[in-house]
């Protein structure tokens, strides 16, 4: 008979005791993989979408010649105005011929060539510019223009000598002409206010598309959402947490909530399009569609946490209430529902947080696929004209052919990450602060 | 008489919410202080606050007339379509989806016009010249916005035309209405506010109401998914045999007509992107709740815990980026490109792929999976552990021998839920698993999902006239019921377990 001992581990204890270590290496590695995503992710992100929030700029005099912007001289605006962007091109041209003979550098491009390293936006900034300062015409300004997006990936190296073998865009010899622009102090990579505050640019000027109109088109997303979401969600809980009878139409109401809570995203953008777009007639693109699509997808998420908090309220509460006298709704209004505010603030900000990062019900009512180019004025134009939100904002950037706006969708990320990451801040402090143990 | 359907500038629906409050307003301050002074100025005579006088009378006032407005802007467009259905030849009528068809375009050239006026592109001098030869209206109106499949016919312009002065003398009479409403409301309140009239129970009564309300439009909502997208479907249906959508094996969508559109390649690309996922995110998200529920201390689970939560709260977009820019090149990277590739294979052609696709939705379903599998392993009781470590067991023993089966259904549950999330998403399917629909078992080629094929199909310029647009709607509920029952099961498995326990 084999001995056994406490101090000698047979071969079935060893057997057993790897298998034990097996299975703790196996949660390990589980946790390790996860976290790593984590990281690969964000390290991607930020590694990627730093790039957006600087862009190269030329810092270049321009003479604003009287014969070819206003010919008769008279400095009439409507005269002025009739001179297109292509007749401020020469200007340019000019501009860069002189910057070449003033800083000494040596170069077989025409000047128009010159000035293709420039973004297909600096003809129309030159042109806004003489529309608004008409008495400047005649006089040298020194302009900061946008290069195109190929001068801008080449400082960034995201382009290189190598990889514009086939790209009709750019030469060799206008990477020279840059470089020598950078040693002269004149081309330079800054930190661009305009991706944070600006409005999306078409295809062919990647290097002018911001993110701040779509922001402002979120937001107003997200005051349609609080404005109706907070008021029926805390209604909605209310009476089914407090009021309701324990029957069969309070039973279809809760399982019709959980359910509700596990639909597809996409499910409520086609709810959107049939009902408010087709049969309401409401303006597609708007950002009241996109906040009420997204109230009734938030609802359920704001009702499960308000009714979590008013549970939490002990009955004691209500009773000392009803005990002097209160009505059953006064004990609820004036007791409950303020003992419990914090825990259906945290929720609704969650909530909201939710709704800030969803794209999928956006694409159906139509918030991509055009260029909202102005910031709304009024409440009521934020809430109608046609706009854009970030998440919706971001996808139609990553769906174009250009790299460039590959960065610019990865900046977009940090930006809309920044605002997630307040939001769920916030919703930690507050929690943090007015957590009641009862 | 007719209204347009703004005034000022302002939609007429806002103008009216603001009259309406200012009669509420005014009969709250009334109410209250006729209440007030026929208690002689002292509220202890009163039987509710005096408050609640006038929150009687701003209910009366406001509730009535609001209501009647949602209602008549709910309803009149329906019976609007219905008047103007007369107009139209009954030879263009052949069947029932036709006419929805011409319906729907009629309404939609309506809306059209309204905005052309609104902008100032058209007046009504214009719209009459171009009655008997709407041929420019298409382009007009499609550079508004407002798309057509083919050319407005003079039928629906004329249809459109009387359908607009309809809902002109509609939105007269609600006007007339809502506001007398509003008025006599407050003055029945006003003359209620007495001493003895019971104006606590009754508010409270309306508060209640509105309570109920709120709690219902949960129901509405769900009420509002199915019908909006069975009506729709029926239409698809009329216009596509259902044998071939719900059997047919091909998916080639043509806007010049006679397509295949059957759900069959779809479904396969769904379900198989979607176990891809499961078989990433499930043993991660398993042994990860293990370990943190049964081995870790409370400070790796304090730190752990809120990392994971972490890629839960990540929007799905970010993810579909990260497959179409990160992991996608990286994927080709190893599986594909050749001799110049890591394994020197040339398996994968493209960036997006069903491989792409499932892991990073399995990266996405981690959390949610841990999570949930995390509460279900508390849940079970620590005696039968004791129990099990009594009779010499060891932790990992316990786990899968003992807590593992106890916590099966609910796991099981929570797998299910995840399945659900996987079938349904969106943003990640867009960007990385392609446009292409095909049944194949090869998981580095490009497939294609229900929900992509309802974004491209009802993005762009849509014409909810054609098979190729109603589609997505007969897509859209069978992606419903499908998730839904997967839900329904998965509940019902999770809350059977939990009683088990408690």
């Amino acid at each position: 008979m084999k001995q056994s001992s406490l101090l000698v581990q047979d071969a079935r204890t060893l057997k057993r005791n790897r298998a034990e270590a097996r299975f703790r290496a196996y949660g390990i590695a589980a946790i390790v993989i996860s976290l790593l995503m984590l990281t690969v992710l964000l390290v991607t992100i930020i590694g990627r979408g730093t790039g957006a929030f600087q862009q190269t700029y030329v810092t270049l005099p321009v003479e604003l010649l009287e014969n070819k912007l206003d010919k008769k001289g008279n400095r009439d605006l409507a005269d002025i105005k009739k001179v297109s962007t292509f007749g401020y091109a020469p200007l340019m041209a000019d501009a860069f011929e002189a910057k070449v003979v003033q800083a000494g550098i040596e170069t077989s491009l025409s000047p128009k060539k010159m000035a293709a390293i420039l973004s297909k936006d600096a003809a129309a900034q030159l042109r806004s510019f003489v529309v608004a300062n008409v008495d400047k015409i005649g006089e040298t300004v020194e302009f900061e223009f946008l290069t195109n997006s190929r001068v801008d990936g080449y400082l960034k190296g995201r382009v290189s000598r190598d990889s514009i073998a086939n790209d009709k865009n750019i030469t060799p010899e206008q990477l020279d002409l840059v470089d020598q622009l950078i040693s002269d102090g004149a081309l330079e990579k800054r930190f661009n206010f305009a991706f944070v505050t600006g409005a999306d640019a078409s295809d062919a000027r990647p290097e002018a598309a911001g993110i701040g109109v779509s922001m402002i088109g979120s937001f107003f997303m997200m005051l349609v959402v609080l404005a109706l979401a907070l008021p029926i969600g805390v209604a909605a809980s209310i009476y089914l947490e407090e009021f309701a009878p324990k029957n069969w139409i309070t039973d279809i109401i809760e399982v019709n909530i959980s359910n509700l809570a596990a639909v597809p995203s996409i499910v409520f953008g086609i709810l959107g399009l049939a009902v408010f777009i087709n049969y309401m007639h409401l303006p597609n693109s708007a950002p009241l569609v996109g906040g009420l699509v997204l109230t009734l997808m938030t609802l359920p998420t704001i009702i499960i946490s308000t009714r979590a908090s008013l549970k939490s309220v002990p009955p004691s509460i209500r009773d000392a209430a009803l005990g002097v006298g209160a009505s059953k709704m006064q004990s609820v209004f004036h007791h409950v529902l303020p003992l419990a505010a914090p825990g259906i603030l945290t929720g609704t900000i969650i909530g909201l947080a939710q709704a800030l990062g969803e794209t999928a019900p956006l694409l159906l009512i139509g918030m991509v696929g055009f260029i909202a180019s102005n910031p709304p004025e009024t409440l009521a134009e934020g809430l109608m004209s046609p706009n854009s939100a970030m998440p919706a904002q971001i996808y139609e950037w990553a769906k174009r052919a250009d790299p460039a706006f590959y960065e610019r969708a990865w900046g977009g990320i940090i930006i809309l990450l920044l605002f997630l990451i307040t939001m769920n801040a916030i919703a930690v402090l507050l929690r943090r602060r007015f957590e009641r143990r009862w | 008489m007719t209204v347009t359907s703004h005034l000022f500038g302002l939609p007429l629906a806002l103008i009216l919410l603001i009259a309406v409050g200012v009669i509420a307003a005014t009969g709250y301050g009334v109410a209250r202080n006729r209440a007030l002074s026929r208690a002689g100025g002292d509220a202890r005579g009163l039987h509710s606050l005096p408050r609640y006088y006038g929150s009687a009378a701003a209910m009366f006032a406001a509730v009535p007339a609001l209501g009647f407005m949602v209602i008549w802007l709910l309803s009149q467009p329906m019976v609007v379509q219905n008047a103007v259905l007369p107009l139209i030849p009954s030879a263009e009528i052949t069947d029932a989806g036709i006419q929805n068809l011409i319906v729907s375009d009629v309404s939609r050239v309506a809306g059209g016009l309204d905005v052309a006026m609104a902008q100032g592109v058209l007046d009504n001098a214009a719209i009459t010249a171009m009655a008997d030869d709407p041929k420019d209206l298409r382009d007009t109106l499609g550079a508004l916005g407002v798309a057509f499949g083919a050319d407005v016919k003079p039928y629906v312009l004329k249809a459109a035309q009387a359908s607009r002065t309809l809902a002109g003398q509609g939105r007269f009479w609600m006007l007339i209405v809502v506001l007398t409403l509003a008025l006599i409301g407050a003055g029945i309140g006003i003359r209620l506010a007495d001493p003895a009239y019971r104006a606590r129970n009754v508010v409270e009564r309306g508060v209640l109401v509105l309570l109920i309300g709120a709690a219902s439009l949960a129901v509405l909502t769900t009420f509002g998914i199915v019908l909006s997208m069975l009506f729709e479907s029926i239409n698809f249906f009329r216009l596509h045999d259902w044998k071939d959508f719900f059997l047919g094996t091909t998916w080639a969508p043509n806007f010049r007509g006679d397509s295949d559109l059957s759900i069959l390649p779809l479904l396969w690309g769904t379900m198989y992107i979607s176990l891809v996922a499961l078989l990433v995110a499930v043993p991660i998200g398993l042994y990860a709740a293990i370990y943190l529920s049964e081995y870790a201390g409370p400070k790796v689970r304090a730190i752990a815990k809120p990392l994971l939560e972490i890629l839960a709260g990540i929007p799905t977009i970010v993810y579909g980026l990260f497959a179409l820019l990160t992991v996608g090149p990286f994927l080709v990277n190893i599986f594909g490109r050749g001799e110049a590739g890591v394994l020197g294979v040339e398996w994968m052609s493209g960036a997006t792929a069903v491989l792409t696709a499932g892991l990073v939705m399995g990266i996405m379903l981690i959390p949610f999976v841990s999570s949930l599998s995390d509460d279900i392993i508390n849940a079970v009781p620590q005696s039968l552990r004791d129990g099990s470590f009594g009779l010499g067991a060891t932790h990992s023993e316990t786990v899968r021998q003992v807590v593992l089966p106890a916590a099966l259904p609910g796991i099981v549950g929570a797998i299910l839920l995840a399945a659900s999330r996987a079938i349904g998403e969106t943003m990640i399917v867009v960007l990385g698993a392609g446009a292409i629909a095909r049944i194949s078992g090869n998981p580095f080629e490009a497939m294609t999902t229900i929900t992509t094929r309802i974004v491209s199909q009802l993005t762009g310029d849509t014409d909810f006239a054609s098979p190729e647009t109603l589609v997505a709607f007969a897509l859209g509920l069978t992606l419903f019921v499908l998730t839904l029952g997967l839900n329904v099961v998965a509940l019902y498995i999770v809350r059977t377990y939990r009683e088990q326990y408690e």
